[in-house]
């Protein structure tokens, strides 16, 4: 059976007796776990409720109003077109750029799951090569910039790519060549060409 | 790669070699890798995931180690070689379930595979038979700085490879042993076992990865967490209980042998017995009674089985191996059928020594 407020399997069964009617719940752990915490601020005195917004960090939407919540639901990416609210629901994002646009709601949610917000392992060649401001050039002679600029630069086409479509869709074709051109343009600057001369 | 012939040999996994292969029957580790220029795979467009796969595969093919792999078109493949990977730990059961443009990339050996279009645009793989997640992490990581030098990865200077679920973000890496505890799994000692690590952050899965269940006394232990640690710290995390579990299993096993040796004798020679004659069994059953046979093997009281039949019998009584060897689409109840024919033959020209003399 499925979470009624996702698509996880439901592993949490809840009877609710309301005013003598019988309500049922079925919910994944992260949906129980919220629910089962708002139940519990919802019991206590109404000030002590109020005082828990902001706080419980790494249970995505508890203690943040429902008006926060929805605004919060709404805000898409402007990349790849993702609300907070479809992550919320599949658990996977959409691309790589919501890391840097839903850092703030994440940023929590991350800490929770691995105990940690700053990746300390591996990187790239061209992240270790370009760690100061001016960029390097590296092994295949691409532009690098900051290792930040690299993927970021990169992400834009995303954006970009979705705009070409829906101009190409509104037979906006001197819109679409443009897009298609700055595309070409990031992707020639920023990937490592198949066979390094 | 002729799939076909794939069943002929028994893959990396099954091969029962490798440093402490009684109980370890494999290491392995996965990296998730994702292109910055595409939405995650489950975003993407139908034309999208083309483009990601062919990105992919042009660029895996030009790195040295490229040249040596096969390609496999996950995507056009009938679902019993989808199957047949699945049962070989080479795809994974999403991967093969999947819908749109997908592939994998597998050497030779057997040991890597690079899945494309899997949840991240690509998932590396690499497995070593036995206890080896130091060989099994050099040889990974000499793939992805091969790959890296061709393929721009999403990388941010804080949150590391940036994949599609905030669960493996950061370094990307799963680094995973299967064990054969069924002396655990008698003994009952098996859920505090499991408690103890959940405690340490590490993962308790079934033969297949995720959310598939713990079949003949199969384990996979595995880290929980892909951030804030480096890639060696990670590996030694789980290399470091290993050990321990070795430690607890064998001990499990001298005892059973020790206090109960009758009933461990009864429990192995009837689970022998079965799988001699029975005229019809399920998969699961095949797997629960084959583990307990390799564990009658290893105490030495089944004397005429050599381990590596186990091992492969273990692969080749599955679904779609099944079906490749008889050469026919069968349904679950003819496979049932042929399944057992399959390990009778086996087993009668196996052991000519009369291992079935009746008493």
């Amino acid at each position: 059976m499925k979470c009624q407020k996702c698509d996880k399997q439901a592993v949490f069964h809840i009877t609710e007796l309301e005013a003598g009617s019988v309500r049922e719940l079925h919910l994944c752990e992260d949906h129980a776990r919220a629910y089962l915490n708002q139940a519990e601020a919802a019991s206590g005195p109404p000030d002590t409720a109020e005082a828990g917004a902001g706080g419980a960090p790494g249970t995505l939407g508890v203690g943040q109003t429902a008006d926060e919540l929805a605004v919060l639901d709404q805000k898409a990416c402007p990349m790849c077109g993702i609300t907070f609210f479809e992550f919320r629901n599949q658990g996977r994002l959409g691309c790589p750029h919501d890391y840097l646009f839903f850092a703030k709601e994440l940023e929590p949610l991350i800490a929770n799951v691995h105990g940690a917000t700053e990746h300390t392992g591996r990187r790239p060649a061209w992240a270790r090569a370009a760690g100061g401001e001016g960029g390097a050039v590296a092994a295949g002679g691409v532009e690098t910039g900051g290792a930040e600029r690299g993927t970021e630069e990169l992400t834009s086409v995303i954006g970009l790519r979705r705009e070409m479509r829906e101009a190409i869709g509104m037979e906006d074709y001197e819109k679409a060549r443009e897009n298609r051109d700055a595309i070409r343009a990031i992707e020639e600057r920023r990937i490592p060409p198949v066979r390094p001369e | 790669m002729k799939l076909d012939t794939l069943t002929q040999s028994i893959g990396e996994w099954l091969r029962g070699t490798g440093p402490e292969s009684d109980i370890v029957m494999s290491s392995r580790v996965r990296l998730a890798r994702n292109l910055p220029h595409y939405p995650f795979v489950s975003r993407a467009s139908e034309q999208d995931r083309a483009d990601i796969e062919r990105f992919l595969r042009e660029r895996i093919a030009a790195a040295p180690v490229g040249r040596a792999l096969e390609y496999i078109d996950v995507g056009r493949l009938e679902e019993v070689d989808r199957q047949l990977l699945v049962e070989r730990q080479l795809i994974s059961r999403e991967h093969a379930d999947a819908q749109g443009a997908r592939s994998v990339a597998i050497d030779q050996a057997e040991q890597v595979s690079l899945m494309i279009n899997e949840e991240d645009h690509l998932r590396i793989q690499c497995m070593h038979s036995g206890l080896d997640l130091r060989g099994v992490w050099e040889q990974i990581r000499a793939v992805d700085e091969q790959v890296e030098q061709l393929v721009p990865y999403a990388f941010h200077p804080r949150f590391g490879y940036l994949t599609a679920c905030p669960t493996n973000v950061g370094t990307g890496i799963r680094v995973s042993v299967m064990l054969h505890l069924p002396a655990l799994v008698i003994t009952r000692q098996i859920d505090k076992v499991f408690r103890s690590l959940h405690k340490i952050s590490l993962a308790v899965r079934g033969l297949y990865g995720e959310g598939s269940q713990a079949m003949g006394d199969f384990y996979q232990i595995s880290n929980q967490t892909t951030l804030g640690k480096s890639e060696e710290e990670l590996v030694e995390q789980v290399g470091d209980v290993v050990p321990v579990l070795i430690d607890y299993e064998r001990r499990a096993r001298e005892f059973l042998v020790r206090e109960t040796e009758q009933n461990v004798h009864d429990q192995v020679s009837r689970a022998y017995g079965i799988l001699r004659t029975a005229q019809t069994i399920s998969a699961e059953e095949t797997m629960q009674l084959l583990s307990r046979v390799r564990m009658g093997v290893l105490l030495g009281l089944i004397g005429d089985v050599k381990i590596a039949d186990i091992n492969s019998l273990l692969v080749r009584t599955q679904p779609a191996h099944l079906q490749k060897i008889r050469g026919v689409e069968l349904d679950t109840k003819d496979r049932n059928i042929e399944r057992a024919r399959y390990l009778r033959q086996h087993f009668e020209s196996g052991n000519a020594t009369g291992g079935a003399s009746v008493n």
